[in-house]
């Protein structure tokens, strides 16, 4: 390799693309669409990262990691040494590579982004990940001298998984409780393995348990034990990561027709209960050949995606406002029009209509027009009188976001929430109403990002461990 | 994790009574909640109702009919087996309080479902009747442990083989003519229920039914159980199951139920326990 390369040749280096699969291809399996950078690509594209640049992408991070950093390792051909060093900051790389919205975060304030297109951090952030997965080289985080200290920790995704190792490595002894069959959470049961294959959540649930912490399926805290159970039964902390689950519908006539799915059970049924292998997989899916997605987020993407590979005629996304407010990531839009999805915008159901099974054969709509912007910051869609028209359909998909799950709330005197039933937490400590309960992920915030969700874990691990020291050292009367 | 089987026995043809030894599971449980189930690594989730359980030996009581591939493959393991999974207690207790007189009514592996609520209603100082339908006598089941537990049990069988012949709700009307009902709750086949709340209505008694709807996790998450209730949409798993059956629309559940059928067939015709049932 030549000497240093100045940040004018660095300049001059496009963004290396990431291969996929191709849409004939990839909509006959469930494998994953990008393909990840091999060496020379991740060699070339670190090569765009500048040298002495005031890095904002760190600023841009929701967990503060040192972007040049380990793409520097990556130039210098430390591809282990890059997963390292991401891993200080981001336990999780592989999977935050995956589905981190990069665009809006790191890479939206990346310098040269200003002139062109911004460093491909995320596929960078992966590159090293998987390398260090698949070189067999992969290290347990060190963990501390035992405390002493036990730590309940509810759910079993991206917060829960995040809380637990941080909570480990300071030397507490982590129990996981996760109410589905399996870990993972969200990762498991929501994201399609087309985005995120399993094998990437099992290596980082394999870490977890060899750095001690231990997790149990089958619990539902709220209903198997309470957080009062864990208290008495000698946990010392607890960090509640039960995420936001509980589907909204519309409530619109018709819609407890059968054939009409919440996205969560949909992509449930396919990704954890591997609905797509029925009947080698107990667990069926009902999918027509008209299939409508209702709304246009990122699990509306995952539903349309998901639908599309299980080879109906036609998968067709609606959505009330426009293309340009649609909450879903541009690239995800991309790869389900890449794979035969259409979209009709504007448009919004008002009832479905079934036929003599109770089977949705039908659902009429109206076209909707952009008013004044509402509390978000979006032109409020409106109906638009006399515009009705049928659509024939024979499956529907809900995917209209989701509210949080009650179990807790219900059964946890004291825990503050807000009326919608998200847990009130102080953002800077992630401490809840309750002495030694904290909480992070979507649970107080009602439905964000995995990053997101991770970076309020490690906030919370580390209040968490805060109190716990400070309790070691306090003399009770 | 797996939970062994610690005690079988089989009640009546394709129905066994099972002991599962699930001691976390076991901690909290309450009359009326259910579990979730599953059977093997690839297969489905079902909701089964508990009708006892045992918290000093860690074990929970589930009465199982076989009816489709995945209660077919539970009856058919024996003790010292495991079962994949087993997930709860789930779902909200039963109404239970003192009404006066209550009558519980089983329709066939129902049955199991009403003895945890027959106890607790009886602690409470009610007067608790239990009414258990079946089609014939060999399928009668728990009627020697309801005689334990309430102050009167009633059988009806279809072809008369056993107590009033009939059906649960010609029982019901026998004891409305008798004595004064103040609370009804109905377990069992979705017409059964059905029926007994239209009995019930008229009279003005308070009726509660449990929901056997298609669930997937059974906290909440994924909405397959929703349900009519009163006007508006309920779903079974974090609602109910328990629900006032003079609101239910059972029309709509019974449909829901049949969502599946032809995959329920599919699956049933690879079942490699399935001659094992003739």
């Amino acid at each position: 390799m030549s000497g240093p390369i100045s940040n004018k040749d660095r300049m001059q280096i496009p963004l290396q693309d990431m291969p996929e699969q191709e849409p004939d291809a990839r909509v006959n399996n469930f494998c994953e669409v990008p393909l990840g950078y091999l060496e020379e690509a991740a060699l070339t594209e670190a090569r765009r990262c500048l040298d002495g640049c005031k890095a904002p992408c760190i600023k841009g991070c929701p967990v503060g990691i040192d972007i040049p950093a380990f793409i520097k390792k990556i130039e210098e051909r430390d591809f282990i040494g890059a997963a390292r060093s991401l891993k200080k900051y981001n336990l999780l790389p592989a999977i935050c590579g995956r589905v981190c919205p990069q665009q809006e975060q790191c890479e939206l304030v990346c310098v040269i982004s200003k002139k062109g297109l911004a460093v491909g951090i995320g596929r960078l952030e992966r590159f090293a990940a998987d390398y260090e997965r698949m070189s067999g080289l992969i290290e347990v985080p060190d963990v501390a001298l035992p405390t002493g200290k036990r730590i309940a920790v509810v759910g079993s995704g991206p917060a829960g998984l995040t809380g637990a190792s941080e909570l480990a490595r300071c030397g507490h002894k982590v129990t996981i409780f996760e109410a589905l069959h399996r870990p993972g959470g969200v990762l498991v049961y929501g994201i399609p393995r087309f985005r995120l294959p399993i094998d990437v959540i099992d290596n980082e649930i394999e870490i977890l348990k060899k750095m001690g912490v231990e997790i149990i399926c089958n619990a539902v805290i709220g209903k198997t034990l309470t957080i009062d159970d864990l208290f008495a039964e000698g946990f010392d902390a607890v960090l509640i990561g039960t995420g936001a689950g509980l589907p909204y519908f519309m409530d619109i006539p018709g819609e407890n027709l059968c054939g009409i799915y919440s996205a969560n059970e949909f992509l449930t049924r396919v990704n954890l209960m591997r609905a797509d292998l029925f009947p080698e997989s107990l667990t069926p899916v009902f999918l027509g050949k008209k299939v409508a997605i209702i709304g246009a987020g990122d699990t509306a993407m995952d539903a349309s995606r998901t639908s599309a590979r299980l080879h109906p005629e036609k998968v067709t996304v609606y959505y009330r406002r426009s293309r340009e407010e649609a909450p879903c990531l541009p690239r995800e839009r991309e790869h389900a029009e890449q794979e035969g999805v259409e979209f009709k915008f504007l448009t919004n159901p008002v009832r479905f209509i079934g036929d003599d099974n109770y089977f949705v054969k039908a659902m009429e709509c109206v076209k909707m027009e952009l008013g004044e912007p509402d509390a978000s910051g979006r032109r409020s869609p409106r109906p638009i009188p006399g515009s009705n028209f049928i659509e024939e359909v024979d499956t529907v998909i809900m995917a209209l976001g989701f509210g949080v799950n009650p179990i807790i709330k219900e059964t946890t005197p004291g825990l503050e929430t807000n009326k919608k039933g998200i847990i009130i937490v102080d953002p800077a400590t992630g401490k809840t109403s309750r002495e030694g309960v904290y909480a992070a992920g979507d649970i107080i915030t009602g439905g964000a990002t995995v990053i997101k969700a991770m970076g309020q874990a490690k906030i919370a691990a580390r209040s968490i461990h805060e109190y716990l020291l400070s309790k070691a050292f306090t003399v009770t009367a | 994790m797996s939970y062994p089987i610690v005690e079988k026995k089989e009640l009546a043809p394709n129905t066994v009574m099972m002991q599962v030894h699930a001691p976390l599971l076991t901690k909290k449980i309450r009359p009326g909640q259910f579990i979730i189930v599953r059977v093997t690594p690839n297969g489905e989730r079902i909701p089964l109702s508990i009708s006892g359980w045992d918290r000093d030996k860690g074990t929970v009581r589930i009465i199982v009919q076989a009816v489709g591939r995945t209660s077919t493959e539970l009856i058919h393991l024996n003790m010292g087996d495991s079962i994949e999974d087993v997930v709860g207690p789930l779902g909200q207790p039963s109404h239970t309080d003192h009404y006066g007189t209550c009558v519980l009514i089983g329709g066939g592996y129902g049955t199991g479902a009403i003895i945890p609520i027959a106890g607790d209603l009886k602690a409470l100082g009610n007067k608790v009747i239990a009414i258990i339908g079946a089609r014939t006598k060999e399928l009668v089941l728990m009627e020697d442990e309801l005689r334990t537990i309430c102050h009167r049990v009633e059988v009806s069988t279809n072809d008369g083989s056993s107590g009033v012949k009939g059906l649960v709700t010609d029982a019901l009307a026998e004891i409305l003519k008798q004595e004064p009902v103040h609370m009804v709750t109905a377990i069992g086949p979705v017409p059964m229920m059905k029926a007994v709340s239209e009995m019930t209505r008229p009279l003005h008694i308070r009726t509660y039914v449990s929901l056997n709807a298609i669930m997937v996790d059974g906290t909440g998450m994924c909405g397959s159980c929703r349900v009519g209730v009163g006007g508006t949409t309920k779903f079974a798993c974090i609602d109910g199951p328990d629900f006032d059956g003079h609101q239910v629309n059972f029309e709509e559940l019974v449909y829901r139920q049949r969502m599946y059928i032809p995959y329920e067939k599919k699956a049933m015709e690879l079942c490699a326990c399935k001659e094992k049932n003739q």
